[in-house]
Parts: structure tokens; sequence; C-alpha cells
């Protein structure tokens, strides 16, 4: 174990990426503690101001507290500052669930698809169908149909992953079940389950990790995309799209409601695509050569 | 050959029925009843009873399914009762603007990716080379939409070079002229080419240098064939299979673009018209275009397959 972390630490892809994504988790989770102010308090008296000016939220007290707006103050007086930290949890949240998502329906698809033949010309003609649908379109729709929350935005990101984890863990299901020890296990007569469990999912975990960071990035991507176009989370919860899509009308006068958020979503999933590639530079070789994605 | 496109024509009807399939579905996902959501917040009690009527809403599953799908298969897409006119009509409506920016991205694109990628693996590990894989992990990185908003910063807002927003039609009666229509797409052709010029020239520079190993390339340079006669006609066409293939399945990455491209340049396109029918909950709209989307995406992609004849004349079907 400590041979594949110091292997690991040795990729600079692998250190580049895990440092910014550490650091960013530093910022979800200790967001209230870093000088911000509810990002839903607004303060009446400045509205699009530019980034540090002084201003002050009114407490139900009837005193006030003073407050420097870091990133300036939006469209209704609100700290862009505080309202990016605090888009953090979300973006990191719909990344990190959306992939689990994926692999776990599409893995689970795909063993089965691989290891059950009947099942499998039916299953794959279906997604096939689902890969002819452009992701963002098939998440939009997704979307409309169920409304927006946090495990609908999920899940619409998910589906249109789900067909290229399924094509990816049928590919290595094929190649495993033809292995001597899997040909060893049957002969047993150990159970398929077992098989399935114990002796094919952790030798396709190596590639399976590479495809779900890759689909972590692009979820943090697509949710943005998603709230940009108001068709994401509901307005109220602070998201870098949403952030963006609020600057969006009033961009010309006050850039910095879209480039603040973008300043975070950028890193973030260069970051995370990054440790996608250093992960698959070392856990995955044969993956790496292929030049899958 | 003939026999390859039956075979491949053949082939593209489960995809296209799963797509309908799913497509269909999709509506059903939204609780309450199916009459109400088509008909979206406008409609009369009527109008409900109507739709119920036509689209045969009593009826089971399958017998709904292809009712709907029969009246898809005639090139009726539906009604959009928030719009009150057929989807279909909607849709030719807005082709012009999205195929506008989606045809002039690919062609921008094309030009620049093929020619970057080509140098980069013909002097690997040179100064192109990096600094195109590092433009490639990053154009994967950044949204279409804040390519965007920083091209409109400053090209537009601070150097004033560009219209900021709009578009300009170059066929109909309200028809502006190739000047004025290219002049307002260059921005958006620009923010929405960067992913796909970060996506082909990968492929193209791993494909050709590639192909810059084989045996064949040694010959031509010993034999003194100029290296821009070995990159083009030795390499480069040995290596267009796979660099066609990307374009293709890029197609998938450049109608996303496209929704959200349209959204920020202010273009009344099919994005737009999208974007508009989930605010509005206009079902029919929604499932249209999703149908027109993925089957443009198909065809394009059966091209892409028929290609490969011309291309590599050692594929033989």
């Amino acid at each position: 174990m400590t041979s594949l972390a110091s292997k690991l630490l040795a990729n600079s892809a692998i250190r580049f990426g895990a440092g910014v994504l550490g650091l960013l988790i530093g910022v979800a989770l200790l967001a209230p503690w870093l000088g911000t102010v509810d990002p839903a308090a607004m303060d009446a008296g400045h509205i699009n101001t530019p980034s540090g000016t002084v201003g002050a939220f009114a407490l139900l007290d009837g005193s006030s507290v003073a407050h420097t707006f870091w990133m300036g103050s939006d469209n209704f007086g609100r700290d862009i500052y505080s309202r990016v930290l605090y888009g953090t949890r979300v973006s990191l949240l719909v990344g990190l669930f959306t992939a689990v998502a994926a692999l776990l329906v599409g893995g689970t698809l795909g063993m089965l698809a691989g290891y059950f033949r009947t099942l499998d010309a039916v299953l794959m003609r279906f997604m096939d169908g689902l890969m002819a649908i452009p992701a963002i379109l098939l998440a939009i729709a997704l979307v409309a149909a169920l409304g927006a929350q946090l495990w609908t935005v999920v899940v619409a990101i998910a589906v249109p992953e789900i067909p290229r984890v399924t094509r990816l863990v049928r590919s290595l299901v094929l190649s495993l079940r033809e292995e001597p020890f899997v040909e060893a296990a049957r002969a047993l007569a150990t159970p398929t389950p077992v098989i399935l469990w114990r002796h094919i999912l952790p030798n396709a975990m190596a590639p399976l990790i590479v495809q779900g960071t890759f689909i972590a990035a692009s979820a943090v991507l697509t949710e943005a995309i998603l709230s940009f176009l108001g068709l994401g989370l509901p307005a109220d919860i602070p998201t870098w799209g949403n952030i963006m899509a609020e600057g969006r009308v009033q961009f010309s006068q006050y850039p910095g409601n879209v480039l603040y958020p973008a300043l975070f979503l950028v890193p973030t999933v260069l970051a995370v695509n990054l440790l996608g590639d250093g992960l698959r530079d070392v856990l995955d070789p044969k993956f790496a050569k292929r030049g899958a994605r | 050959m003939l026999r390859f496109l039956i075979q491949r024509l053949l082939s593209l009807i489960p995809v296209l029925l799963t797509v309908a399939i799913v497509v269909f579905l999709i509506l059903r996902l939204t609780p309450g009843d199916p009459a109400a959501v088509i008909a979206g917040n406008n409609a009369t009690n009527e109008d409900i009873d109507r739709i119920r009527e036509q689209l045969g809403l009593t009826q089971p599953l399958w017998t709904q399914f292809w009712i709907w799908f029969s009246g898809v298969l005639q090139g009726d897409l539906g009604y959009s009762f928030y719009l009150n006119k057929p989807v279909l009509e909607l849709i030719l409506q807005r082709i012009e603007p999205t195929l506008s920016l989606a045809a002039g991205t690919m062609l921008l694109a094309v030009l620049v990716a093929v020619p970057l990628g080509t140098l980069a693996a013909w002097r690997m590990g040179g100064w192109l080379d990096r600094i195109l894989s590092g433009f490639a992990v990053a154009g994967f990185s950044v949204p279409v939409f804040v390519i965007g908003y920083v091209l409109i910063y400053i090209f537009a807002i601070e150097l004033k070079w560009f219209p900021v927003q709009g578009y300009n039609r170059l066929l109909g009666p309200s028809a502006q002229g190739l000047g004025p229509w290219a002049w307002q797409l260059v921005l958006p052709w620009l923010s929405l080419a960067t992913i796909y010029v970060a996506l082909i020239a990968r492929v193209t520079r791993a494909s050709v240098s590639e192909a810059l190993t084989e045996d064949y390339i040694r010959t031509a340079r010993a034999k003194g064939v100029t290296e821009q006669a070995v990159l083009m006609r030795h390499a480069l066409s040995n290596a267009a299979v796979p660099i066609v293939t990307v374009i293709g399945i890029g197609v998938a990455l450049l109608i996303g673009g496209v929704v959200v491209t349209e959204t920020v340049y202010a273009i009344p396109g099919l994005g737009s018209l999208t974007v508009d029918a989930v605010l509005n909950r206009d079902f029919p709209v929604i499932q249209g275009v999703v149908l027109f989307f993925s089957a443009l995406y198909v065809l394009i992609n059966l091209l892409v397959d028929l290609s490969y004849l011309w291309l590599d004349p050692r594929i033989r079907y």
C-alpha cells in the first residue's frame, strides 16, 4: 500500500490535482469560518459594488455588522465572496454523487451484460440508443421532467454517463471472464454473484476509478451549465452556475458576478481532470495507451 | 458496398427506436396527468380533453407510444400549446442560426485543429506540442459560457471590435447579407470552437504521431520526399480515420455547446428554443428538439462511417 501511495505521489498531475481538490474540500467544509456571511443575506445599501467595498448587514436585533465585499456585491446586495465559497459545496457534492451513481449503475449493468450473454444484446442496443442522445440535451430533458432538486440534477447528469461506464465494464468483464482464475472459480462451483463480486470487480476497479474521476469533472461542469441556463438547482441555492446566471443580465456593467465564480469553477474542473489523467497513467497504463476516455 | 449501406441503415433502426422510446418515456417521468403536462400552463380544459383523445392517453402505454411514434415518422413532432404552433414549424424557423453557428464552428475547428495537431506530432515535445497539450487539458475544463463571457468582455466591451450579442439572418425576408451575418458570429464561433479544437487536435496529434513511426514514412524520407509531402500525403492521409471519427463523435459535444452559446450570445436558434421550452414546461418542444438533434447526430456519424471507404481504400465492407 505504501508503494502505491508513493507511486501516486510521484506523479505531478496527481499531486497538483489532489492538492487543489484538497484545498477546495477545505474551503467547502470551512466556508462558514472563512470570513463569509450568510450567502442569502442582503445589504440593501450596497448593491452592485466593486470588490473591496465595505458594507454593513443589519441584524435582527437592530444592530448592524460591518463587512467587506472582497468580490463585490450582487444585484441584491449579497456578498459574492460568500456565495462563491458556499457554492463550492454544491459543486463538489454533485461531482461526487454523480460519479458514484454512474459507476454503481453502469458498473452493475456492465457486469451483468458481460457475464450474461442473453441480457447483453438487448442491454447494449439500449445503451447505443441512449448514447445517441447528446448528453446535455438528455440532462436538460430529464431535469425538465423530474424537476430541479439536488438528487434530480445528479440523476440527470449521471444517466447520460451510464452507457459509457457500462461499455467499459462490459469490455473488461469480457476479457476477465476468460482468465484462468475465473475459470478456476467456476470449476469450483463458485456462485456467479461471488465470482462477479470477488474475482471480477476487484480487477475492474482501477479503470473504474479513473473513469469516475473524469465523470466527476464533467459533472461539475454540467451542473454549472444547467444552473447557468436557469435549468439547474433552484436559484436560492448558491451554486457557481446560479451566481453566473444571475450576473448574466448585467454582465457588461458588472462582469465580476460571472468572472469570480468562473475563477473557482475552471481550476476545480482542471484539477479533477488532471487527477484523472494522473490516476490513469499510474493505475491503468493499458487504459492510457488505448487513449480511451 | 450496397450491402454495407443497407446493413448500416438497418442498424440505425434499433438506435433511433431507443431514442424515440426514451424521449417518449421522459415525459411520463413527470408527476401528474400527461395531457395536462403536454398542454402546458396556458391550456383550457377543452384543450386537455382534446389532447387526451388525440394521443390515446386512455389506452395502454404501448398503443400510446405507437400513436405518437407513427406521427413522428410522418413528420408530426407534436404541437406546442404554449407557442401555438406545430413543433416541426418551430424547429424549422429556428434552424438557420443553429446551423450557422454549428457548421461555422466545425469548419473553423477542423481548419485550426488538424494542422496544429499534425505540426505537434511532427515536432513532438517541441514548444507547439507542449502548448497544445496544455491547451487540450484547459479546453476540456473551461465551460463554453466562461470562454464566451471572457471574449465578450475583451473584444466586445473593452475593445469594441465585435457586437456584444444578437444575430443577423442570412436567409429570409429580414436577411442582411453575408458580412453582418459573419461579423456577428465571430465571437460565438470562437467560443464554441475551443473545446472542439482541443478534442480534434489531441486525436490528430496521437494519430499522426503513430503514423509517423511507420516504415513507409522512413522509406518516403529516404527517397527524398519533402517533409511537407511526408506529413500531408503519407502521415495525415493514413491518420485520417480516427480524426474523422472524433469529429463525428464531437458533434454531440458541439450540440451541447450550441445550447449554451446561443444563450450567452442571445442567438434565436434551437438551443434557446430548448431552454425557453424547459422554463415554460413546453414538453412537446423539448421532445421534438431532443429527437431532432439525436437524429442529426446519428446521421452525421453514418456519414462518417461511409467516409472511411473513401479515406482508407484498405477498408472494404
